[in-house]
């Protein structure tokens, strides 16, 4: 068997075991942790996908700190899930309406890695022909975050910069400011 | 939660690992244009080593270094960059965000533009990831 199917098997696994741990454990503090490996193994499939710019930001973004600030938000909040006991019925039948008409959509696209999907032949060549003699930057998904895509990234940086502002409204405000007179 | 003394092998380990981890961020946020990184993953990192060393040697430490109210100003400043170039390249004659202008020849506008709103980026998420975790950490004192 191909090496690459074997990893991705693997991971694939790893994946769902993960997941459906995930959805079973009541302590909120496994719950974050396992995000956090959760992200890590998607990293790892992005690695696989040759789409290692996405695999970095994963890894550094999704298993490294969200993990810590969420970690900072437990001791905030309590580090147990409160059970509550009522029907099941109504999220399982939400889920699988939702869920056939995800897979109902997918029929509709194209095969995956197929050359002739649009996705290709769009706007993809001509980063891949021309990025080089237009911006001169060896690393294509770098021209095409900061320079073809320019105002998409600000929008990025803008969000960002948006749950920074919500957490300090929320959170921060009073306690910043007023450091010695603390009740 | 985060303060409390740390012990000897932590602390020195922590102490080991963050000037590394820093200078790796600043390498992924200037080398973004030739290998795999850039402003986002480099904040991230940088963040990430600043926030480590909180973890292990009380906020207070890292607050000396990186005091609140300035970082503060960090998380407007890396936008405003990556704002600001694209204003600058609208009085150099060219379109919003378009570095084409910014240099003697188009390349060099590139180069030049790319790495200044790479720079704004980094600063505005190192900057935030930063705060939130102060924000977080004072909070559940």
């Amino acid at each position: 068997m191909d090496i690459q199917i074997i990893v991705d098997l693997c991971l694939l696994t790893l994946l769902t075991v993960t997941a459906v741990i995930l959805l079973r454990v009541q302590n909120l503090l496994a719950a974050v942790l396992l995000s956090g490996i959760y992200s890590l193994l998607t990293a790892g499939l992005f690695v696989t996908l040759d789409a290692v710019d996405v695999a970095f930001t994963e890894a550094s973004v999704g298993a490294g700190l969200t993990t810590v600030l969420l970690l900072g938000a437990l001791a905030i909040t309590g580090r147990e899930q409160s059970v509550k006991r009522h029907s099941r019925i109504l999220p399982i039948a939400v889920i699988t309406i939702t869920a056939a008409a995800l897979i109902y959509g997918t029929l509709d696209m194209p095969k995956f890695a197929d050359p002739n999907a649009p996705i290709h032949t769009h706007v993809a060549p001509r980063y891949i022909e021309q990025s080089g003699e237009e911006i001169g930057v060896p690393n294509i998904v770098t021209s095409v975050l900061a320079s073809y895509r320019g105002y998409d990234t600000l929008g990025e940086v803008t969000v960002v910069f948006t749950a920074a502002i919500g957490v300090m409204l929320l959170l921060g405000g009073r306690k910043l400011k007023n450091k010695d007179n603390d009740e | 939660m985060m303060n409390k003394k740390r012990g000897l092998i932590l602390r020195e380990v922590c102490n080991l690992i963050v000037p590394a981890v820093l200078l790796y961020a600043l390498y992924v946020q200037f080398h973004g244009d030739y290998g795999p990184g850039g402003g986002f993953q480099a904040g991230v990192i940088f963040a990430a080593a600043v926030i480590l060393y909180a973890l292990v040697h009380g906020r207070e430490q890292v607050e000396k270094v990186f005091p609140p109210n300035v970082i503060r100003y960090f998380v407007s400043i890396g936008l405003l960059l990556y704002a600001g170039v694209g204003v600058v390249s609208i009085f150099m004659g060219g379109n919003f965000l378009d570095y084409n202008v910014l240099a003697h020849d188009a390349l060099h506008g590139q180069h030049l533009g790319i790495l200044l709103i790479e720079l704004g980026v980094g600063i505005t998420v190192a900057a935030v990831m930063i705060i939130i975790f102060y924000v977080l950490d004072k909070f559940s004192e």
